[in-house]
């Protein structure tokens, strides 16, 4: 089912959370709402779902208008940050809730059918009778889905799912989400503010502040062609050197690099710790080691470039570096963004 | 060898000051509070079994009996609606007034029983705000059990709402969300998933409830009236018996009074072993901090 949020707007009290949000997600797609905490995701969420109205705009189920649907009978599945399982109620019982209070009529055994078959899709075989308060996190999380998933829902919509789960089971549960949905096909949103866990799971990205949808695109494109500075940031570290531009030519310091499509004035470069290079000496920008982070996959450098700008970047293991040693820098790739 | 250290006492745990602590509430407990409990015995058997019996068969007994219980069948359930409706009010809504429509729910805990009889007695007394009003519909509510009810309900409106409202508040509105979400309607919701979350602590509020109901004597003894075997609840009829020199007829009902309290306090002690009256163990499996991600 595709989802259409046409000029959506929510208000709290006196404080705009969404302000005019337009977003498409085709059918069949996983998309992931990401964004700092107070940046509106989750408000934008719960008005798919219902659990929240919209004050204006409208948001489309296929063609069918849902703006005004209640969450009852909208048909989606929602997956609740902290699970929100029944504690009273076993794993299956749980399960079976939504089969059971739904309109159209299961007979017991087809319900008992359907709760073995969600059981064995989210890897909970035999654990049926237990209760919530007996399983671990991520098993809970698990059963929520399955939960979800068991009214067939047009639509599965997912806030902070692996949130309060720590890093393993997180990555563990990624993976197994982006399998389950590939077996599904359901059209599928979560939200998230976790940008690594956006990029590993979603085919599309929709990057939010303050309210208002900054960028969106597959992972790869919002990797490559952040559009703004905060966009750049927000996806991860980033180091930022300012410049001024003449005659489309940045002028850092001494260093001088093209700038060919940016105006005269001045300009903040940002620059992945991937994309500096160490020398000892030579050509690029002078720099002093403040400190060296070893880390499993290499070294992180912290540094201190002239006018005491603050870089970090990453050498391979093997380098030699020391915190007080003198040596150059050379920006293999950059954005440039006006300040 | 690693030598042990003799095991010292924790920070403040004196051996002296625990044996002083431990004896003083337990000397205070056994005068206050049992040696009372054998007198009522003792003095209601004081004249043998037979006189107990006469005392407990005596109309008058009898009618204070059934005063007490069937202000309590109708005081509790309405009571229990009443804090029922409150909690779910104050808990799962925003709206203008909330902290208020907390403070005055709280209101009858601090005001004197009596009170609140004398108040009943202006609103609803002949020289009261409604009295003529209600005296020409010739509906009596003062001076008989309507008033007796209403009186009972005022002091115990708090027990329930009370035991529900924290508890209510810590499980937050994610369950109910939940369930309208899987499709579930409104009472659906109510009966499947937010009453048998809050069964061990509402029912903990209604016994609370019912003792004080039961044992009520302040706002009762103003709005009754006294009138023996018409309007006399049990605890007005104990003290009217201790009044007219009965003794052990006094002591006979209020071991009645008695045995209701102490099998309150049973069941109220079985129910806090499950988990109400304290924090909610039933809500664990939704308990970690919430975030608050939010906006």
């Amino acid at each position: 089912m595709k989802i259409r949020l046409d000029q959506v707007v929510k208000t709290f009290d006196t404080f705009r959370a969404v302000h005019g949000v337009s977003l498409e997600i085709e059918s069949g797609q996983l998309v992931a709402l990401l964004g700092p905490s107070g940046s509106g995701k989750t408000t934008i969420l719960r008005m798919v779902a219902g659990l929240e109205y919209a004050d204006g705009g409208h948001i489309y189920f296929g063609d069918q208008d849902a703006t005004d649907i209640p969450v009852r009978d909208r048909g989606v599945g929602f997956v609740f940050q902290h699970y929100a399982l029944f504690p009273h109620m076993t794993l299956a019982e749980n399960i079976a809730f939504g089969m059971k209070v739904s309109k159209t009529k299961r007979s017991k055994t087809e319900i008992a059918t359907r709760v073995l078959e969600l059981l064995r899709l989210v890897k909970l075989e035999g654990l049926g009778d237990r209760f919530p308060g007996q399983i671990s996190g991520g098993q809970r999380q698990r059963v929520a889905l399955a939960r979800a998933l068991a009214v067939d829902p047009k639509v599965l919509l997912l806030d902070e799912p692996f949130g309060a789960l720590d890093a393993n089971v997180r990555r563990d549960l990624r993976r197994w989400l982006r399998e389950i949905h590939d077996e599904l096909g359901i059209t599928t949103l979560f939200v998230t503010h976790d940008q690594e866990e956006a990029l590993d799971l979603a085919d599309r990205v929709v990057i939010l502040d303050q309210g208002r949808v900054v960028q969106e695109g597959t992972p790869a494109e919002v990797c490559r062609e952040p559009n703004s500075a905060f966009v750049m940031r927000f996806l991860g570290d980033a180091n930022r050197i300012t410049a001024t531009v003449r005659d489309g030519r940045a002028y850092i310091g001494e260093t001088v690099m093209d700038a060919p499509s940016s105006s005269d004035g001045p300009i903040d470069i940002y620059l992945r710790p991937g994309d500096i290079d160490w020398r000892p000496d030579g050509n690029g920008i002078p720099a002093t080691i403040v400190r060296v982070l070893d880390r499993p996959g290499g070294r992180r450098v912290l540094a201190n470039v002239e006018g005491g700008t603050a870089l970090e970047f990453d050498v391979p293991p093997e380098t030699d570096v020391r915190s007080g040693q003198l040596g150059r820098l050379q920006i293999k790739r950059s954005r440039l963004y006006p300040a | 060898m690693i030598p042990t250290r003799r095991k010292l006492p924790r920070v403040g745990d004196g051996p002296i000051i625990r044996r002083v602590l431990i004896g003083t509430t337990l000397f205070f407990g056994a005068i206050l509070v049992l040696a009372p409990l054998i007198v009522i015995a003792v003095e209601a058997f004081g004249q043998g079994v037979k006189a107990y019996a006469a005392t407990i068969a005596h109309p008058d007994t009898r009618h204070a009996i059934f005063m007490t219980v069937a202000t309590a069948l109708i005081a509790v359930p309405v009571n229990t609606a009443f804090g029922l409706a409150a909690a779910w009010a104050i808990t799962k809504f925003d709206f203008w007034g909330r902290r208020a429509l907390l403070v005055v729910i709280e209101i009858p805990f601090s005001i004197s029983p009596i009170v609140a009889g004398v108040a009943y007695l202006f609103v609803y007394g002949l020289q009261g705000l409604f009295g003529p009003m209600l005296e020409a519909a010739d509906i009596k509510i003062l001076f008989a059990l309507p008033g007796i009810v209403l009186a009972s309900m005022f002091v115990t409106a708090p027990f329930v709402a009370r035991e529900l409202i924290p508890l209510m508040q810590a499980q937050g509105r994610d369950l109910e969300e939940a369930a309208t979400s899987l499709g579930a309607s409104g009472w659906r919701t109510f009966f499947s998933v937010t009453l048998p979350n809050v069964k061990w602590a509402l029912l903990y509020g209604v016994v609370l409830c019912n003792a004080r109901v039961m044992g009520e004597f302040g706002a009762v003894s103003v709005v009754s009236g006294n009138i023996r075997g018409q309007t006399n609840t049990l605890p007005l009829h104990i003290e009217l018996l201790y009044h007219d020199y009965q003794a052990a007829g006094a002591f006979a009902a209020a071991s009645i009074l008695a045995t209701l309290a102490v099998v309150t306090i049973i069941a109220k002690v079985a129910l806090e072993r499950r988990g109400a009256g304290r924090r909610p163990a039933l809500a664990a499996a939704t308990n970690e901090p919430k975030a608050g991600n939010r906006p």
